[in-house]
């Protein structure tokens, strides 16, 4: 259980995060979205207590972090950038920040074991890939079995079995009860793994909902609808509510109706329709509407003509 | 690599982890294992062996050869501690890198999300990174002792063991070289870089000292300089000090005091700033 609750950070004249207030619950996958400077690792940082916020409090498991008197038993982190010094081992990487809690060198094997890191944890960090960096960060999350986990941008650097593999550690650690909270910027990746989204914009929460809602409240649900008399279907499907973007002179995206209610339009005034697809906006597409403001349509590929009202 | 196929094994979960919490004697093994695992270490306490003891060694030789043209103001012991001088260098870097490696690194992260209350993790790091220096540093300094006064025996220059101050001075050498490192890491732990931590090592203990002489009065100056670094904390290894200067216990706590001061403004900015 994470809680930040009212939380503003200034960095200089810069605000990092403002008024910035979530609960994120053990359990489930929680996405941390947002486009780059958006304050998610400054947010993380703050729940960590490396920053101190300006004025807020952040919670783990109902206590600041700084309080725990097992902190990494609490919150397991994977850090924004690098965190280790490169001419050290990972094994004595893991080792120094398993002795502070009095956690010892098998548990240190058995994580690098787990991220599959064992064949280069004698050798010197600064050697490492990125992906290998992250797993390193992995296990260093893990150290300390802790019940919430956070990692911010787990998944970059990482080849596609890596992936897979993070996707899926995410999805078990929250099967087992844990409290799992991790940032991205790729929606797609977050589709796959998350149920639930916070998202940030600026330093300010924009959305605190679950990924299903999210897509839902996008409103760019839209049909595609191919036929070889598309601008007469056009004119019969006109409406105030209905939005026509053509995408080819025989295809288009209607929004504002139903595949069911154009078909049936199609049928009545007898024209040939050949495609009759609803489409969906993506998590991707969701996100970009909701940080980019009014702008609702933004393919910058296509041409896009507005039915104005008859 | 190991893939979980299977959502609720993450295979994370282990009965071995029962941790106590946070022991302070966790955070000393903790910095005992960054101390020894990187190769600065090795590097610079390598270094300081090497000057204490070659340059010892040399001291002694050069008298040994010269003799009997031998400066005025010589003395069989510092000639063979002549390399206390280079030493401390080299140990004062090592203190300021100790920390300024983690800001540099990022690996301070890791260390203030392990132990958030900050603080255990530098006086771990002064407890860890001063015993090790003495442990290392005392020996070098005896056998050079041993090897320059055999050397200076040709014309019967040498002083032993039970000679009056040579102990005291043997030990304070040690705790000199350790208290300079420790003076060190708390400049490091203030500036949090390498360069600027070095840079005001060298400025404070090296450069600034002599600019306070050309720029003070003669009657200024002298009532100033025994409380300088290098004077100070030089009476506690010199067995015949000149008379401007504080009696070897006196001057040792003063020099201590450099370093206390600058661990204590350390801990504070450490406690702090964000990370």
């Amino acid at each position: 259980m994470i809680e930040v609750n009212n939380v503003t950070k200034h960095y200089g004249p810069t605000v990092a995060v403002r008024e910035l207030s979530f609960k994120i619950k053990p359990g489930i996958v929680t996405g941390f979205l947002g486009p780059n400077g958006a304050g998610k690792s400054t947010t993380m940082r703050l729940i960590l207590g490396l920053d101190a916020p300006d004025s807020g409090t952040t919670l783990v498991n109902g206590k600041p972090y700084v309080e725990h008197s097992a902190p990494l038993c609490e919150v397991g982190a994977l850090l924004e950038a690098r965190s280790v010094h490169t001419g050290r081992s990972a094994r004595n990487h893991l080792l120094a920040l398993a002795q502070t809690h009095g956690v010892g060198r098998a548990r240190v094997d058995e994580m690098i074991d787990l991220v599959g890191l064992h064949d280069v944890a004698s050798g010197r960090v600064g050697g490492f890939s990125l992906g290998m960096g992250q797993r390193l960060g992995i296990a260093q999350a893990l150290l300390c079995d802790p019940n919430t986990v956070m990692l911010d941008e787990p998944v970059n650097g990482l080849d596609p079995e890596g992936i897979q593999w993070v996707r899926n550690l995410l999805k078990g650690l929250a099967a087992e009860g844990r409290t799992v909270f991790v940032s991205s910027h790729l929606m797609s990746e977050m589709a796959l793994t998350a149920e639930h989204l916070v998202v940030i914009g600026k330093g300010e929460l924009i959305a605190d909902m679950s990924v299903a809602d999210f897509v839902a409240s996008a409103s760019s649900n839209v049909v595609r609808v191919r036929s070889p008399r598309l601008p007469e279907l056009i004119d019969a499907l006109k409406a105030p509510t209905v939005t026509v973007k053509s995408i080819e002179p025989s295809l288009a995206e209607i929004g504002g109706l139903t595949a069911e209610q154009i078909g049936d339009a199609a049928a009545a005034h007898s024209i040939a329709v050949h495609e009759l697809t609803p489409v969906q906006a993506s998590l991707e597409e969701a996100f970009m509407e909701l940080t980019q403001g009014a702008v609702q349509f933004h393919a910058s590929t296509t041409q896009e003509t507005e039915v104005t009202p008859a | 690599m190991s893939t979980t196929t299977v959502a609720p094994s993450t295979g994370v979960k282990s009965a071995g982890v029962q941790s106590p919490g946070i022991r302070f004697s966790g955070v000393l093994r903790s910095e005992w294992t960054k101390l020894r695992s990187v190769r600065s270490t090795i590097w610079s306490l390598g270094v300081a062996v090497f000057f204490l003891i070659g340059l010892g060694i040399v001291g002694c030789l050069v008298v040994e050869s010269r003799y009997p043209n031998v400066r005025h103001d010589f003395h069989p012991l510092s000639q063979s501690l002549a390399g206390v001088n280079l030493a401390q260098f080299a140990v004062g870097v090592l203190g300021v890198l100790t920390i300024t490696a983690e800001y540099s690194t990022g690996m301070i992260r890791s260390s203030m999300c392990a132990v958030p209350k900050r603080l255990p993790v530098l006086w771990a790091k002064a407890l860890v990174f001063g015993a090790v220096t003495f442990a290392i540093t005392l020996p070098a300094i005896v056998i050079v002792f041993l090897i320059g006064q055999s050397i200076l025996s040709g014309h019967d220059l040498q002083v032993s063991l039970s000679t009056p101050g040579v102990v005291r001075s043997l030990f304070g050498a040690a705790l000199f070289l350790t208290v300079m490192g420790l003076f060190g890491l708390g400049l490091g732990t203030i500036i949090r870089t390498t360069a600027g931590g070095i840079s005001a090592l060298v400025a404070i203990v090296f450069v600034i000292p002599p600019i306070l002489q050309a720029i003070l009065t003669t009657s200024l100056s002298n009532d100033i300089n025994p409380y300088l670094p290098l004077s100070a904390g030089g009476s506690i290894w010199t067995i015949n000090p000149d008379s401007n200067t504080l009696s070897p216990w006196a001057g040792f706590a003063v020099f201590c005091g450099y370093a206390a001061v600058s661990l204590a403004i350390g801990a504070v900015v450490l406690r702090k700033r964000d990370v």
